[in-house]
């Protein structure tokens, strides 16, 4: 290669490795700004700021959803598998709402830790399949679960 | 190697290739599209979860997928503008970065209309919509700035230095899902992985995206012809083509 090309190409290089080190470091340096939302174990240990605008993000823990008979309140657990946190919104829930599926939601945390929603979004996941396999997941899932209880009823 | 390489850098050289390819690529790009799109927008099962708003998949991922790949394509170029000086790359990058604006702004706009039922939000300012966004503004300044600058060869090499300065964005949009809590989902296709969709939905996502790249080539071609028959004008090769063709008629 000719010297002066190559010298060329060793300043471009540079340049690439120098900026790729420091918007490294910058997005490092602001990694929690750029979160969109406190999971629940960060909630949990008390590095979400109480009374502050926050979001919190997690599944809906199963059997956890409250709904008020007489108005559009709604409480439930929100859980990341560790720890959960109680939130509590007035509202029209996405549609997509429902039990075990992901949900970011803005709102405040009181002082007794349970964060008061204002905004709730879902959270969709990767995962897509038509309606019949997600029904024979569901099935396979349930038959395994009478063939559990079964063997168990069996031992006994 | 080398000759081959400084034989692209020829714009006479690649005017001829480029007319051969052409009918090709928009065939095959077309075939490709129409097969995808209608396979996937018609037939494909609805999803479980979302129903039938998924399908807005079809073309988000296509030019979402296309709208990067275009700036690596441009980095790429501009690399090759700032060590070798050769013209073609500058006329690949002021072809095809408008191309590449297009197709981030309707990956961000259907983004939107799905964002809207599914999350219950057309926007939120997470870091993969954020960055999205930057690439936006990275093709409408690459624009602006070719235009602002008279002198086409201080152009060309201002250009290129805001891609390369712009292509750090790239790694970012990429796994902006992956370093931080976002609203948006992971990637569902992975390298190393299976997808995590079914394959009578991934196949023609698959036949767009081949589809989209595809026409995206002959858009290139066509593109950079015009751009070389413009600063090519005077010399004889130019003139020559367009001397016989008055000759026929």
């Amino acid at each position: 290669m000719h010297p002066i090309r190559k010298k060329r190409l060793t300043i471009v290089l540079f340049l690439l490795a120098g900026l790729a080190v420091a918007v490294g470091l910058t997005t490092y340096a602001l990694r929690q700004n750029i979160n969109l939302f406190y999971d629940p174990t960060q909630i949990a240990a008390g590095e979400a700021p109480a009374d502050v605008r926050i979001r919190a993000g997690g599944m809906v823990e199963e059997g956890s959803v409250l709904r008020d008979t007489e108005s559009l309140k709604v409480a439930f657990k929100v859980t990341d598998f560790t720890e959960s946190v109680t939130v509590e919104y007035v509202g029209i829930l996405p549609d997509l709402f429902a039990e075990g599926q992901g949900i970011v939601a803005m709102g405040r945390l009181n002082s007794e830790g349970v964060f008061v929603a204002d905004q709730v979004l879902a959270k969709h996941d990767e995962n897509y399949m038509p309606p019949e396999v997600a029904d024979a997941l569901a099935k396979a899932s349930e038959s395994r679960d009478i063939a559990v209880e079964a063997t168990k009823t069996l031992t006994n | 190697m080398w000759p081959f390489f400084h034989k692209l850098g020829s714009p006479k050289w690649f005017y001829g290739i480029a007319t051969r390819l052409m009918p090709w690529l928009l065939v095959l790009g077309l075939l490709c599209l129409g097969a995808g799109l209608v396979w996937g927008l018609a037939f494909a099962p609805k999803d479980y979860l979302q129903g039938n708003s998924y399908r807005i998949i079809f073309i988000h991922v296509p030019s979402a997928f296309l709208a990067q790949s275009i700036y690596i394509m441009m980095a790429s170029a501009a690399v090759v503008t700032l060590v070798w000086r050769m013209k073609l790359a500058d006329v690949f990058v002021k072809a095809t970065a408008p191309v590449g604006l297009v197709l981030t702004f309707i990956s961000l706009f259907t983004g939107a209309v799905w964002g809207k039922p599914t999350w219950g939000t057309w926007w939120i300012w997470d870091a993969r919509l954020t960055s999205m966004l930057i690439l936006l503004f990275l093709y409408g300044g690459v624009i602006a700035l070719d235009r602002a600058i008279n002198d086409e060869k201080s152009a060309a090499r201002a250009v290129a230095i805001l891609v390369l300065v712009g292509v750090v964005n790239i790694p970012i949009i990429k796994y902006s899902v992956d370093w931080w809590n976002t609203l948006h989902q992971p990637a569902t296709f992975k390298l190393t992985e299976k997808p995590s969709m079914p394959a009578e939905m991934w196949v023609p996502l698959l036949l767009s995206v081949i589809g989209l790249y595809l026409l995206f080539g002959w858009l290139a071609c066509l593109r950079m012809q015009t751009e070389i028959l413009i600063r090519e004008q005077r010399t004889r090769w130019v003139q020559d083509l367009f001397h016989v063709n008055e000759g026929v008629r």
